[in-house]
């Protein structure tokens, strides 16, 4: 990891005089085992690398790539960073991060359990949960994947302004597929389990859940349209979280895409909704102590009881909203930092999700939600995603229902929230899920 | 402007044989090293700023072993003969294999690199050249209208080298141009925002600005947004649905593209499993997936196992004639690759994937597709989509969509997605009309890996379809 820094710092030290020049150096080493009937349909070990090299002068920024740590290679991409900034629209606000006064908080996410752990057991893992989810259930009759992955990952940030960070974490995972079938009907589930380290994984929880989702599938129709009250799962509740959380950054406020601008202040959502963004809190998969520009990552509350608190803010929009950055800069190595939501999360209920269900007469539990990234629109707030799921019938789940949209604006989505579960889980996304009750969507099926 | 075409291999071929031969010495029955350097530039535009231009680098090589029933996979971004030794042993441990052989290898081919497809190579043309379209369709689309409040354009070339050795003594290579414009609009109204998006993707190099006017895409674009300010509602409920041309692609793609993939297939995660000869559509539909159409977005020489790209039909008159195959299911079953073998950079193991995906033309009107429906939706442009390959239902988005009243478009209508179920949709086509038209470039992503697609329809209907939107 030192090696990481002292990479970076050796590009740092050849700014010229009047420039700013920021540095990010990214390794990352991964394992994927995939199993398949039994056995290991392949397994995969990566070992990748990459760095980013920003130049300031004069208000223009230019940025180039490499996913390489070759250093002559590197030297050229320095270079290539600097004649970029010419073609740039010069930008008053356009300047590096400056440390601040917090020190980035210590987080337990790198764990030396999981880089010693042997490849032999992680394909044992993968098959072990493949022969689980196999013989979930009678009517399973295939799992598709039956994946282990891990990674390793080292990042560093160096810049003529001060900062010197580094951040290492480790994570892994298991993900499983299943095949249901029955009287000519299939049916598809999956199942999950995340860790930063090997013991943390639980195979019989990923298996279950996959037969589960499946199994529960069979005999699906197509439910009648109409307005409904609709209950997310928190798998679907943590995919809208982090759209909503998207439409909060500051960047989409200053350029006029946010459905949120100028709301600062109001009260957006229901009352029992207050949506927090914390990467410091270790139990979130993407958990981190350093932004993109290498500040400290801080909790930002965006809503608190429904009202509309915070915008987050990388350097740069900080600058240009006479604000402090809210260490939300986010980046891969490739790419200039943009500004984002990390780590969302709302805080939870005081009720089961069963004694949710318990309280709807006429309702639906959708499990699963598909064509997100082209039915929800974040700037207009329209939404409308496929789904699949389960109607509830006098507090009780009944029969499954599938291939149907569930449709309505983010903005009335948020202020028809009408109980929120208590159990909010991390899952392998920005967002933490919870059990959300919505007291009306449309329902578009037969 | 003429430049000499560097025929010369990415890696020499005598490197690739003692890279195969070590992965091979555990006793592999396969092994392939798939080599790749790539570079893009892109630059963009928000806000009326240049914000700025960026350039990155890719260069490494992957590769993949297979012993039995299990491939192993490595990568690495060192090309020296050391780094690529430690990666193919790497491959060869994860296939896991205990055996050993001495086996050779000798290509069939001396491993010379194709010329580009491309007249003007994007390094040759200036960053100042590049920034400059992205200007004129900013002032072009703010020249539209004052409600149009934000406008970000977007560039980007790349040009990606490729070559694959197997030891099966295939030797082959690719060069890949590919050139993208974009241009997004945000229109302010009494009701809130609306936005419109007009996007361009080609095989070529930086000529296809010779034939590309970037401020009628910025018009397009600026259009869009603004008309779907008065926008009503989506409809909520089935009814019948056309789709203007160019538009359907995303939905073919959807509806049954990826289940006629023949590792879905192989492991019956697929509605069409054991179809072949099947009546699977309306006789009218004929299915072609073709990475030779020069030009398209999913376009390239080879595959990304080195098998030549090539024309496949996958249903003709409404029956299903083949899958779509990679080199692991083919050899499986015995027969030829058919080309579709992707992969999304040297780090990614290859699967199968489409290229451009395209219905042929029918013998409809396109008018008389819209006067002889009564009530429906009609969609000019589609957004992405996404697929249940086990059930068949699939989701699509609309971003441009009209409703039909007594045979006649009338009020745009606001964002939201479709969803149908794929072979009961292949059924439902009940009109196709002949005014073909290639679609928007299109990024399929599966398991992971993003790789460029093309698609393409005449105007056509489905005679019924669920609009998901909130209108009683």
């Amino acid at each position: 990891m030192s090696d990481l820094l002292s990479l970076c710092d050796r590009l740092v030290a050849q700014a010229q005089p009047g420039e700013q020049v920021e540095v990010v150096a990214v390794h990352e080493r991964e394992t994927e085992v995939r199993a398949y009937e039994g056995q290991v349909e392949s397994l995969t070990a990566a070992e990748s690398q990459g760095v980013g090299v920003r130049v300031i002068r004069d208000g223009c920024q230019g940025f180039a790539s490499a996913g390489t740590l070759d250093l002559a290679i590197l030297d050229e991409t320095l270079a290539e960073a600097r004649e970029n900034l010419a073609f740039a629209t010069p930008d008053e606000f356009c300047a590096l991060a400056t440390p601040d006064a917090l020190d980035p908080a210590v987080l337990d996410i790198y764990r030396q359990e999981l880089v010693d752990f042997p490849v032999e057991t992680k394909v044992a893992l993968a098959l072990e949960l493949e022969r689980r989810t196999r013989e979930g259930d009678p009517r399973i009759i295939g799992v598709e994947s039956a994946d282990y992955s891990d990674s390793v990952t080292q990042t560093a940030v160096a810049t003529t302004t001060g900062i010197r960070t580094t951040a290492a974490e480790t994570g892994c995972f298991l993900s499983a597929y299943s095949l249901a079938e029955e009287n000519g009907d299939t049916q598809a589930g999956f199942g999950f389990s995340v860790g930063r380290q090997p013991s943390d994984l639980e195979v019989s929880q990923a298996a279950t859940d996959a037969v589960e989702r499946s199994t529960r599938m069979l005999g699906a129709v197509k439910p009648p349209s109409g307005r409904m009250m609709v209950v997310l799962d928190p798998w679907v509740s943590a995919q809208f979280l982090g759209i909503v959380g998207g439409t909060l950054s500051g960047e989409a406020v200053q350029k006029g895409r946010s459905l949120f601008a100028e709301r600062l202040g109001d009260q957006v959502a229901a009352s029992n909704l207050t949506l927090i963004d914390d990467p410091t809190n270790p139990a979130a998969f993407t958990a981190t102590a350093t932004d993109g520009e290498g500040l400290a990552t801080r909790r930002n509350v965006l809503m608190q009881d429904g009202r509309l608190e915070k915008f987050v803010h990388n350097s740069y929009t900080a600058r240009r909203a006479g604000t402090a950055s809210t260490g939300s800069a986010v980046r891969g190595y490739a790419s200039t930092p943009g500004v984002g939501v990390q780590a969302v999360s709302v805080q939870p209920g005081q009720l089961s999700p069963d004694a949710l269900i318990a309280g709807i007469i006429d309702g639906l539990l959708v499990q699963g939600v598909s064509g997100l990234h082209s039915g929800v629109n974040p700037v207009s707030g329209d939404f409308s995603t496929g789904a699949e799921g389960l109607r509830i019938r006098n507090g009780e789940l009944a029969e499954p229902v599938r291939e149907f949209t569930i449709a309505s604006t983010l903005q009335k989505m948020l202020l028809e929230v009408t109980a929120v579960g208590d159990d909010l889980v991390w899952l392998p996304m920005k967002a933490a899920g919870v059990t959300l009750v919505i007291a009306e969507l449309t329902v578009s099926g037969a | 402007m003429s430049t000499q075409h560097d025929a010369r291999p990415l890696l020499d071929p005598a490197l690739l044989q003692e890279t195969i031969e070590t992965a091979l010495q555990s006793g592999a029955t396969f092994a392939e090293v798939f080599v790749e350097d790539k570079r893009s530039t892109s630059a963009v535009l928000d806000d009326s700023k240049i914000e700025e231009l960026t350039s990155g680098r890719r260069r490494g090589a992957g590769i993949r072993v297979i012993l039995g029933e299990t491939t192993g996979f490595a990568h690495t971004a060192d090309l020296s003969p050391e780094g690529l030794q430690t990666a193919a042993r790497a491959a060869a441990a994860a296939a896991q294999s205990a055996g050993n052989s001495n086996k050779s290898v000798a290509f069939a081919s001396d491993g010379s690199m194709p010329a580009p497809v491309a007249a003007v190579m994007p390094d040759q043309v200036s960053g100042s050249q590049k920034v400059a379209l992205l200007q004129k369709a900013d002032q072009a689309a703010r020249g539209f209208q004052a409600a149009i409040t934000q406008v970000s354009a977007h560039y980007a070339d790349s040009r990606r080298r490729i070559q694959i050795a197997n030891s099966e003594g295939l030797l082959a290579g690719d060069d890949q141009v590919r050139t993208l414009f974009a241009v997004s609009c945000v229109a302010q109204g009494d009701l809130g925002r609306q936005t419109g998006r007009q996007s361009m993707g080609h095989t070529v190099g930086f000529e296809i600005f010779d034939s590309v006017d970037v401020e009628s895409m910025a018009l397009q674009a600026a259009q869009r947004a603004y008309t779907k300010l008065s926008a009503v509602p989506a409809p909520s409920g089935e009814m019948p649905v056309v789709v203007g041309p160019g538009g359907g692609g995303v939905l073919f793609h959807e509806a049954c593209g990826h289940g006629l993939e023949a590792d879905i297939i192989a492991k019956s995660a697929s509605v069409f499993a054991g179809r072949r000869g099947e009546m699977v559509a309306n006789p009218m539909v004929t299915l072609v997936d073709d990475g030779t159409m020069a030009g398209e977005w999913g376009r390239y020489g080879v595959d990304d196992e080195g098998h030549l790209a090539q024309r496949n039909v996958l249903i003709e008159n409404g029956v299903l004639t083949d899958y779509m195959w990679d080199y692991l299911r083919a050899t499986k079953e015995g027969r030829p690759c058919s080309g579709n073998g992707r992969r999304e950079s040297y780090q990614h193991l290859p699967m199968v994937r489409m290229t451009n995906t395209f219905l042929e033309p029918g013998p409809d009107d396109p008018a008389e597709i819209i006067a002889s429906t009564d009530h429906g939706v009609y969609v000019a442009q589609l957004g992405g989509g996404q697929v249940n390959t086990v059930t068949g239902d699939f989701v699509f988005g609309m971003t441009e969509a009209y409703l039909i009243e007594n045979g006649e478009l009338t009020s745009p209508i606001r964002d939201g997605n479709l969803i149908g179920n794929g072979p009961q949709t292949l059924q439902d086509i009940d009109a196709i009309a002949g005014d073909f038209a290639m679609g928007s470039p299109g990024t399929c992503g599966k398991d992971g890996q993003g790789v460029p697609v093309g698609d393409g329809t005449p105007t056509l209907r489905v005679a019924r379809l669920t609009v998901g939107g909130t209108a009683a």
